[in-house]
């Protein structure tokens, strides 16, 4: 319930329209250009939206710090974020859902399980397994298949391979970077402000590593594993998990910068830093996301 | 803060004021419902007699998949938006929403989404012609080209919801006026606040499932394709799982609606109030987990079959604890017929003629007969017209005196309910009929069979388009030219803290908040 005698409303504002129109541009700038048209117009949108956006957070960092955010907007703000998370939190929910469906439902289903009789009919000698390394395209028509299997998986290489197991250090870095980001909360709760950028610089660096060992994991599994985004349905699911979690790792490794260098600047103090909290609550996010990543797209596979 | 509106375009363009944007919302959807009511005119008219006559077959294809995503995404639920845009802030003593420049975002982004999926209707290739619910491989592997545009447009238009909603449950959850507890919020806040919260769950799910469909057209990937290992199957279900909850996030709103206007009307408060706001909870819960009884045809196992036979059966009952509050709230009140509460009468026997035939379709064994007939399509007309349109059209009559001041012509108002009723009756009633008889739904041409009752379910398909007309002329005229109306309660027996500020209701209300007893 609002505790405030007085509320502040935002005069007119151009951004919105702006931002507005620059995802309008951007879908269909992405709408044209998977179908073979130019970059150009979805790259305009991309720099429509980079602007509005810059504009409107240093817009909303100014309003706070002249002190015109009253506590309940501040409230607002945290709902905002903390729902805004929630519906992330889905868009994975669906992703994982998929796997489950495939790699429990569809594919005992595909070798004959049930009584569906698919792998008699139209994938003849199709046998189930996760990873699924023959594809039932292969099975049925062997080198002409359109969706061959990986030659490699990413999964559990065994107990003797385990430190040379790449998504073993993603863990580490991941669940380490989740930690320093405490610590600097903790450190600014503190009033200390050095050990809050120390600790705060240290996380966006663990986010970068992180990335880098990311993109070190794709360019070996398409270069030496044959597993690419079109390895049937194991290369679809293994690629669209770790990349929309790599994208998320992409933002949140930005919004830390960002809060990293307003905190240089001197920003935030120990009870008024929402833009660092937020940031901080979306980087465990994409923690957590990971653990059920390593969980289920690596260990249990 | 901004004294009054803005002058020229830009009050529309820059405003950030929940009731300008309550309005822009209103007339987006009205206009979509305009343009998806076109659509079906089409259809209705080349389904007038048997063979084609009209149009092609393949933008026979293009009409009902318009006409199903403009009325769904563009009509019903911003009309809902736009209502509680003007009236959640003024329900609960709020000076505007919670995020009011992100506000202006979520309706501004609608009329791009929109102008990029109506332009595929001139593009090579043809808008979408895979059905509202675009099922892979229809709409993957056989699609126009054009689909990754309504992909994008999908996306942002999400978007678009998302952001609505987060503001919705800020606005509800933070800003109510001192001593407004929940179990003390209007029906149409309480409906609003657990929409808010099924969008927020289920559109993102929405874009992961036309995420895949992208990948799987564009990049290679197997997700709706049994050649790598994936499930067309597997579309339908993210599909219905976000597709079940939104047809709630549809019909939600619309009982908030009726719950206003049905105490007003009867002059007794509303009966049940507490039953109203569990059986809402109740019913959002439960629409998380009946999703398949969509796709009983699909080759799913027996105990699938049962278990989402049983659990759809369970939301009558939280559904019918409202129709029957409904009726115990008009139980020796006394009643007057103002337009709204026309349209709300109509609502609850209609609705429940819909929820029924729902309840028909929720029996598996049922189903095998009248899946994907023309029995669906008169069933989701029921719960999508009589119910959410019709909630819509009583909602406007009702609160438009509050809006601008004016009060709209009664009798006006009464001859269009009753063309509506009787318009959308005979358009849809013998649909049933149809569907029952075997008349399968989305094809262009059909039996001879089914000629009389498909001649006169076009006929009331045009008289309903008719009437339509005729609300936006009382509308238009009400705004322009209607009786200047002043006193606080247009109704004598509305209740609510939107009916304690001046009419027309001023461009700022409650900056300070008012006390709640």
């Amino acid at each position: 319930m609002s505790t405030e005698s007085n509320y502040y409303v935002p005069e007119q504002s151009r951004l919105p329209i702006m931002a507005a129109t620059g995802m309008g541009v951007m879908a269909y700038g992405a709408g044209s250009w998977v179908q073979g048209s130019s970059a150009m117009v979805f790259l305009a949108g991309v720099l429509i939206m980079v602007f509005t956006l810059y504009t409107w957070f240093s817009t909303v960092i100014k309003e706070n710090m002249a002190g015109m955010n009253s506590d309940q907007l501040k409230r607002s703000y945290v709902w905002g974020m903390s729902w805004f998370i929630f519906s992330e939190v889905m868009f994975f929910a669906c992703f994982f859902g998929a796997l489950w469906y495939v790699r429990v439902l569809v594919l005992p289903w595909l070798g004959g399980e049930g009584g569906f009789a698919s792998n008699t009919l139209l994938w003849e000698g199709f046998e189930p397994a996760w990873p699924l390394m023959t594809t039932p395209d292969m099975v049925a028509n062997g080198e002409a298949a359109q969706f061959k299997g990986p030659d490699q998986n990413m999964s559990f290489p065994g107990w003797d391979k385990l430190f040379s197991w790449l998504p073993l250090w993603n863990t580490v870095v991941l669940m380490t970077s989740s930690v320093t980001v405490h610590m600097a909360h903790t450190a600014l709760k503190n009033h200390n402000r050095t050990k809050f950028n120390a600790w705060l610089g240290l996380t966006v660096l663990l986010g970068a590593i992180f990335l880098v060992l990311q993109v070190e994991e794709y360019i070996h599994a398409y270069q030496h594993m044959g597993l690419t985004l079109e390895s049937g349905i194991y290369g679809t699911t293994f690629f669209m998990l770790t990349g929309f979690h790599g994208a998320h790792v992409t933002m949140g490794t930005i919004m830390l910068l960002i809060q990293f260098l307003r905190g240089l600047k001197g920003h935030f103090t120990h009870d008024d830093a929402f833009g660092f909290e937020a940031a901080s609550w979306y980087w465990h996010f994409v923690d957590v996301v990971w653990v059920g990543l390593f969980i289920f797209v690596y260990v249990l596979a | 803060m901004a004294h009054g509106p803005a002058k020229g375009i830009g009050r529309w363009l820059f405003t950030t004021n929940h009731k300008d944007i309550g309005t822009m919302y209103l007339w987006f959807s009205f206009a979509m419902f305009l343009l998806g009511g076109f659509f079906a005119m089409v259809i209705r008219a080349e389904l007038f007699q048997p063979g084609m006559q009209i149009i092609r077959p393949e933008f026979f294809n293009q009409m009902t998949t318009m006409h199903g995503l403009v009325m769904v995404f563009g009509a019903i639920m911003p009309a809902f938006v736009g209502l509680a845009n003007w009236l959640i802030p003024m329900m609960i003593g709020a000076p505007d929403m919670a995020l009011p420049r992100m506000n202006n975002l979520s309706f501004w982004i609608l009329p791009f989404a929109f102008a990029l999926l109506a332009s595929t209707l001139f593009m090579e290739g043809g808008a979408p012609n895979f059905g509202w619910t675009f099922y892979a491989p229809l709409s993957t592997t056989y699609a126009p080209s054009t689909v990754n545009y309504f992909i994008f447009g999908v996306h942002i238009m999400g978007a678009s919801s998302i952001m609505g909603s987060i503001n919705i449950i800020a606005t509800v959850l933070n800003m109510r006026a001192p001593g407004m507890t929940l179990m003390k919020m209007p029906m149409f806040v309480w409906t609003w606040l657990i929409t808010a919260f099924l969008l927020i769950a289920v559109m993102p799910v929405l874009a992961g499932a036309v995420t895949m469909m992208l990948m799987d057209i564009n990049f290679g990937t197997s997700f709706f394709d049994a050649a790598g290992g994936g499930d067309p199957v597997l579309f339908q279900h993210v599909f219905w799982f976000f597709g079940h909850p939104e047809v709630y996030i549809i019909i939600l709103p619309a009982f908030g609606v009726i719950s206003h206007i049905i105490p007003t009307f009867s002059r007794k408060p509303l009966f049940g109030y507490s039953s109203m706001v569990y059986a809402t909870a109740s019913i959002a819960f439960l629409s998380f987990i009946v999703w398949a009884h969509h796709m009983f045809m699909v080759g799913m196992p027996i105990g699938g079959e049962l278990y989402f036979m049983y659990a759809t059966m369970l939301i009558a009952v939280p559904t019918a604890a409202k129709v029957f509050n409904w009726v115990s709230t008009m139980f020796r009140g006394s009643l007057t017929y103002e337009t709204p509460m026309l349209f709300a009468i109509a609502f609850v026997i209609l609705f429940t003629i819909g929820g029924f035939t729902g309840l028909m379709l929720a029996i598996a064994p049922s189903d095998v007969q009248y899946h994907d007939s023309y029995f669906v399509v008169a069933h989701f007309h029921y719960v999508m017209v009589a119910g959410a349109v019709f909630s819509g059209t009583a909602a406007v009559y009702y609160w438009l005196p509050k809006w601008c001041g004016r009060m709209y012509n009664e009798t006006m108002g009464k001859v269009q309910f009753w063309i509506s009723f009787i318009g959308f009756n005979i358009t849809f009633f013998p649909q049933h009929f149809l569907g029952l008889a075997g008349m399968p739904r989305r094809y262009a041409d059909y039996a001879l069979q089914f000629s009389d009752w498909n001649m006169i379910s076009s006929i009331g398909a045009f008289i309903y388009g008719a009437s339509q007309l005729l609300f936006m002329f009382n509308v238009i005229r009400t705004i322009k030219a209607g009786t200047p109306v002043s006193e606080p309660k247009t109704w004598e027996g509305a209740e609510g803290l939107e009916w304690t500020v001046a009419t027309p209701a001023p461009y700022h209300t409650f900056s300070t908040p008012p006390e709640v007893k």
